[in-house]
């Protein structure tokens, strides 16, 4: 800029640093209090700096769990977070790149019916058809099962239109070219589309693994037996109604622990993640 | 950019086979339960499902006319606008500093984006330890401090306060991104020549950088409030439940509370088909916003 406000610039510091302060401090006091005894977190005030119970306390959740409110371990549920995630993840990109390719390089009756169908997939989110879809999965046996949790959910009109803007962008000469040289739908998919299609798949597997470990509503519903609970579902079960006596330093260290693979996905995978989020609302 | 493509491969078999997967879905698990929950929103029956009555639109009459109803609808816009607002305007704050600073910029924007990761359940069990009542450290600062006594569940202000704080947390991240991708977009010459002409930076962001920010800012608002409406359900559930007295029962919360809980279907699936029509607006208002940005 033309002027060389010193001051101004010390001010943004000054705010950054102050919003970044404000966002830290509660997972800075979620670990703190991951790292003290139980009977040390009933007492008033709080600590602010960690104690020397780390390692004990994860030991315990993760294969123990937390004595009373379940009796699952923690590493149960972050394997049934890491299966529903994943699961959901793949299964959205594969569907939707798919059914993206059917409806970008074919004409075909319907076409135009099956993209309205699924474009109208955007307006029924879960929390607006809880019960009949509930209805649905326990009458497919479903419930309780990596299927019910993850089928509902693998639907996707954001990844599909994202694909489908993309494959617009793919000069037709390519496609020319490769039906010139005898290649067929599934092998121009398979040589061409897919590996020009990495830098999306990337980002969308970024956005979407987080949604899918973030899953609240239908975990909550479906599953009811402790093995299958998910990790975020497994903290909100851990704690009494009211300010009953919690074991708060087990329950806040499995809540580090649930935020620990979406956060390290964000930070590693920053520059996919920006650009996956920018996109998706295109 | 082409809506099509100008040439096809042959049509077979293929293409119904690629769209299988994903319409089977949407049938199973989309259409059928959506059409379900209008068919049950028209009849009237108990909760063993025995006596079955069509009645046309009256569980959508009685609803209206529920005051407990309407009080949650209050409920849920006032949560929408005050998560919308705070997030905007927080993520808006930081986006302008972190554009205008020079050194340290891409550290402040990993530090101010990783909370996206975080569940919106966790979200609310990290504030609402924070502000516990009788333990968390907020709850003995603002005794010790100000002698305010802080209690959520007793206080329908209080923990609507602790909501919005949880639900805007996590949603400061989304907000800041899109601006600072909105600010990075607007040419330096233009702002440059404001500053020769000698405005000041207050009046730069005023006149020039707020007005060139509308689409982003009004992208925002929309998506907010979709946010609030229906991915707060976490945050509702994980701390305050709807209380105290359903102060905090928002829509969704309450769609939940009624079927799984209360076992009214037909009213539980009426207020679903209400919020139905609020994500159709809300997506018609999107798109056609979206449309119209095309064109720039």
């Amino acid at each position: 800029m033309v002027e060389n406000r010193r001051a101004l610039n010390l001010f943004c510091h000054v705010v950054l640093i102050a919003g970044i302060v404000a966002i830290l401090f509660p997972v800075w006091f979620t670990f703190v209090a991951s790292t003290h005894t139980a009977d040390r977190m009933r007492e008033v005030p709080l600590p602010l700096l960690p104690g020397g119970h780390l390692w004990e306390n994860y030991v315990t959740v993760l294969t123990h769990g937390v004595a009373g409110a379940s009796t699952a371990p923690v590493s149960r549920m972050m394997l049934n977070s890491l299966v529903m995630a994943l699961a959901i993840t793949i299964g959205k990109i594969i569907i939707s790149i798919l059914s993206a390719y059917a409806i970008v390089y074919f004409r075909f009756p319907l076409r135009m019916f099956f993209f309205w169908m699924i474009f109208i997939t955007l307006m029924l989110p879960v929390e607006v058809r809880i019960f009949p879809t509930y209805k649905v999965v326990s009458d497919l046996h479903m419930v309780d099962t990596y299927e019910g949790l993850v089928l509902p959910l693998i639907a996707s009109a954001t990844a599909t239109f994202l694909f489908r803007q993309f494959f617009l962008t793919i000069p037709d000469s390519l496609m020319e070219a490769a039906r010139m040289d005898g290649a067929g739908p599934m092998r121009f998919f398979w040589d061409v589309v897919l590996p020009l299609s990495r830098t999306n798949i990337a980002a969308l597997f970024v956005i979407l693994f987080i949604y899918g470990w973030n899953q609240y509503l239908w975990p909550l519903l479906i599953t009811t037996q402790e093995h299958m609970y998910t990790v975020v579902i497994g903290i909100k079960r851990m704690i009494p109604s009211g300010d009953a006596a919690a074991d708060w330093n087990l329950v806040m260290a499995t809540a580090m622990l649930a935020m620990l693979p979406p956060a390290l996905v964000v930070i590693l995978m920053e520059k996919w993640f920006v650009k996956g989020l920018i996109e998706q609302e295109k | 950019m082409a809506a099509e493509k100008r040439t096809y491969f042959p049509t077979g078999w293929l293409p119904y086979l690629l769209v299988a997967p994903q319409l089977a879905i949407t049938l199973v698990f989309f259409m059928w339960p959506a059409g379900q929950a209008m068919w049950q929103s028209m009849l009237l029956q108990n909760a063993f499902g025995t006596n079955v009555q069509f009645v046309w639109f009256d569980n959508f009459k009685e609803l209206f006319a529920d005051p407990r109803y309407l009080a949650s609808f209050r409920t849920t816009a006032e949560f929408s606008l005050l998560v919308a607002v705070s997030g905007i305007g927080v993520g808006l704050l930081l986006a302008a500093c972190c554009d205008y600073v020079l050194r340290g910029a891409k550290l402040y924007q990993t530090l101010v984006i990783w909370p996206y990761a975080v569940a919106p359940a966790v979200a609310a069990v990290l504030w609402s330890f924070i502000f516990a009542p009788s333990l968390g450290l907020a709850t003995y600062l603002l005794k010790a401090w100000f002698g305010y006594d802080w209690n959520y569940l007793l206080y329908s202000g209080q923990a609507m306060t602790l909501v919005v704080i949880a639900s805007t947390w996590r949603q400061i991240s989304y907000n800041f991104l899109f601006f600072l991708a909105g600010l990075q977009s607007i040419p330096r010459s233009l702002t440059e020549a404001a500053a020769i002409d000698g405005a000041g930076p207050v009046k730069r962001f005023a006149t020039i950088v707020f007005p060139l920010l509308s689409p982003t800012t009004f992208f925002l608002l929309v998506v907010n409030v979709v946010y609030a409406f229906f991915e707060t359900f976490g945050v509702i559930d994980a701390s305050t439940q709807g209380g105290p007295i359903e102060a905090t029962q928002i829509l969704v919360y309450k769609v939940y509370r009624d079927g799984f809980q209360g076992l009214d279907l037909s009213g539980s699936a009426a207020q679903s088909v209400v919020l139905m029509a609020i994500v159709i607006s809300l997506t018609v208002i999107q798109f056609r916003y979206i449309e119209r940005r095309v064109q720039y």
